[in-house]
């Protein structure tokens, strides 16, 4: 007995230095978060708030990707072919059918969760690199798939959907762009709770299991193909709702908005955010929205290679991306109120 | 011992029947027989190679025999996936320790009640009431069984930062936490230091007596398995080379020229 006590006192001592590991930030901090985004469309003008709704918009994207990178530990670059199936089920429902844009999200949502869960299915023989790159032909294929001609008559082609921009219900005064940023607000607030929850409840750890060994997951009775395919099907169904608010601010789809380049900013905005950490996929979304705009105002001419520039210090200095700079600053606050 | 005895008039609560393995033209498993009962250690030696890891791999459904059963209280375990074996009461540990290693100890034990709750993603993400009671009662289990292991001081923890012995406990743990019935240990001494093993083998026979359990021993460690097993199946070259109670097989002919017998040379 003695002796077991002493293993635990020496296990105690070396791993005193380890910080927990959260996925969230604190309630304090989301709150303040929270009531910034709630007050700023009282100073910004229209095209601030335009701006900040796509990054709700792109951050529920990356979101969505960190579920299936940083939870269940699979690759995809092909994000943004459920982003397109979302946006143009969003912009058809809406412009051909005449359905209310509040419900094309869930139906947008549900059809990609079944688009991923069926295209997770094959994925499972693939992992790594390959399912990296059969995700990746999932990406090339798409724009090309949504100019066929016997979907035109719906989709418009070459051409794409123009979306009308909905206006604020109940006769509230407010300007279309700050009702969507609004609304837009609220379904990203509740999507990030529920993505939380999620994470943190026995299917997410039954996700991180599968990331981070499989064979012992299913030994302890997690059926790893299923909780693959889910994940995969979260993932596109987040990304869906992500694309049909899309759809709804841009007020335009057409097929070559939705190539690879959108998937490889997608997958740059988790890396930047900070891989498996949720706060942190608002922070990319940020970087892929605003970092292209600064390289351009340094240099118009040579605006990508200063975005490179930009995103190599970004790697260099902060491998872990937005959470190493939490994590790091959290250490450098408390040690402030020491 | 008395316990085995006790046993014997009951049916066997796991028996392997005729077990072969063929890998290629290699044959890892050649006719293994035999039974375990409930309440028992059962130590299964043999030395490098002699398919002890193959026929636990076959158990925890990560190999498929070529021919033989394994029945699991008188019904075969072989049609079921490896994701089906913990909810029939079959629990493992690896060799090598096979926790998740950017979880906390608390997580990983929590993943060891998977088989034994259930919910659904929709239901998980909204966070509804019988998520959150399932979730509460595997949180006071997966307490208890962290204090039963003394495991309580690192519950949060993130396991790749502990030291080997502690991980082997956490393996042990999660092990636990599914409530399994029969406790499979591969090799569970092994990288331990001579007091480790010791306490070590305490420990597993207090889980037996404490939690009702009955557990398979594989080991390379003759002093643990003869000091704590009671019961013990000999393996050379994937036969079967003796069996009996620990005395017996230490004085198998067979058993000394296999295996100690080698360790004198």
């Amino acid at each position: 007995m003695s002796a077991a006590e002493e293993v635990v006192a020496e296990g105690h001592e070396r791993v005193e230095a380890v910080p927990k590991r959260a996925m969230t930030l604190g309630t304090t901090t989301s709150l303040v978060v929270l009531a910034a985004l709630l007050i700023v469309p009282v100073f910004a003008k229209n095209f601030i708030i335009f701006q900040i709704t796509m990054l709700l918009i792109y951050g529920l994207a990356v979101l969505a990707l960190n579920i299936l990178t940083g939870g269940s530990g699979q690759f995809s670059l092909g994000q943004s072919a459920f982003y397109a199936v979302g946006a143009y089920t969003a912009a058809v429902l809406m412009e051909q059918f005449n359905v209310n844009y509040a419900l094309t999200l869930p139906i947008a949502g549900v059809i990609c969760f079944g688009f991923g869960y069926l295209f997770g299915k094959p994925a499972l023989r693939l992992s790594g690199v390959y399912l990296a790159l059969a995700t990746f032909a999932l990406a090339t294929a798409m724009p090309q798939l949504l100019k066929l001609n016997f979907l035109e008559h719906w989709t418009g082609g070459v051409q794409g959907l123009v979306v009308t921009k909905p206006d604020a219900p109940f006769g509230l005064k407010v300007s279309q762009d700050t009702w969507l940023y609004y609304f837009t607000l609220a379904v990203t607030v509740a999507i990030y709770i529920f993505s939380v929850n999620l994470l943190r409840s026995r299917s997410g750890r039954a996700f991180m299991a599968i990331r981070d060994n499989e064979i012992a997951a299913s030994s302890m009775g997690v059926n790893v193909a299923l909780y693959k395919t889910l994940a995969f099907g979260v993932s596109a169904g987040i990304t869906g709702v992500s694309g049909a608010l899309g759809a709804i601010a841009v007020q335009f789809v057409a097929p070559d908005s939705y190539t690879i380049t959108l998937a490889i900013s997608l997958f740059l905005g988790m890396v930047v955010g900070g891989v498996g950490w949720l706060p942190g996929s608002f922070v990319g979304a940020a970087f892929i929205i605003f970092v292209p705009n600064i390289a351009e105002s340094i240099s118009k001419g040579l605006s990508g290679a200063v975005f490179g520039v930009l995103l190599f210090l970004v790697i260099f200095l902060v491998p872990h991306g937005a959470r190493q700079v939490a994590i790091v600053s959290q250490q450098l606050l408390g040690k402030l109120r020491k | 011992m008395t316990q085995a005895q006790l046993a014997q008039g009951t049916s066997p609560l796991l028996a392997v029947r005729d077990v072969s393995v063929v890998f290629g033209g290699i044959v890892a498993l050649n006719g293994v027989t035999f039974d375990m009962h409930k309440g028992q250690i059962l130590g299964l030696i043999g030395p490098n190679g002699a398919g002890k890891t193959t026929l636990f791999n076959c158990l925890s459904r990560l190999y498929q025999p070529s021919s033989g059963d394994i029945l699991m209280e008188g019904v075969s375990i072989l049609s079921r996936p490896p994701h089906k074996i913990a909810e029939i009461g079959i629990g493992r540990t690896f060799q090598n320790v096979a926790l998740f290693p950017n979880l906390s100890v608390m997580d990983n034990v929590r993943v060891g009640t998977h088989a034994r709750t259930s919910s659904d993603i929709i239901s998980d993400s909204l966070k509804l009431a019988w998520v959150r009671r399932s979730e509460a009662s595997v949180n006071k289990k997966v307490h208890e069984i962290l204090d039963y292991l003394d495991l309580g001081d690192v519950a949060h923890t993130v396991v790749s930062g502990l030291p080997f012995g502690t991980q082997k406990r956490v393996e042990l743990a999660r092990a636990l936490a599914a409530d399994p019935k029969i406790l499979l240990l591969d090799e569970p001494a092994g990288g331990l230091n001579h007091e480790e093993v010791y306490v070590l083998g305490d420990l597993i026979r207090r889980i037996r007596d404490d939690r009702h359990m009955t557990v398979l021993l594989v080991e390379h460690h003759m002093g643990l398995v003869m000091s704590i097993a009671d019961h013990v199946v000999a393996l050379n070259f994937g036969k079967k080379l003796a069996e009996g109670t620990p005395a017996q097989v230490q004085a198998d002919p067979d058993v000394i020229k296999a295996y100690l017998g080698s360790k004198d040379q």
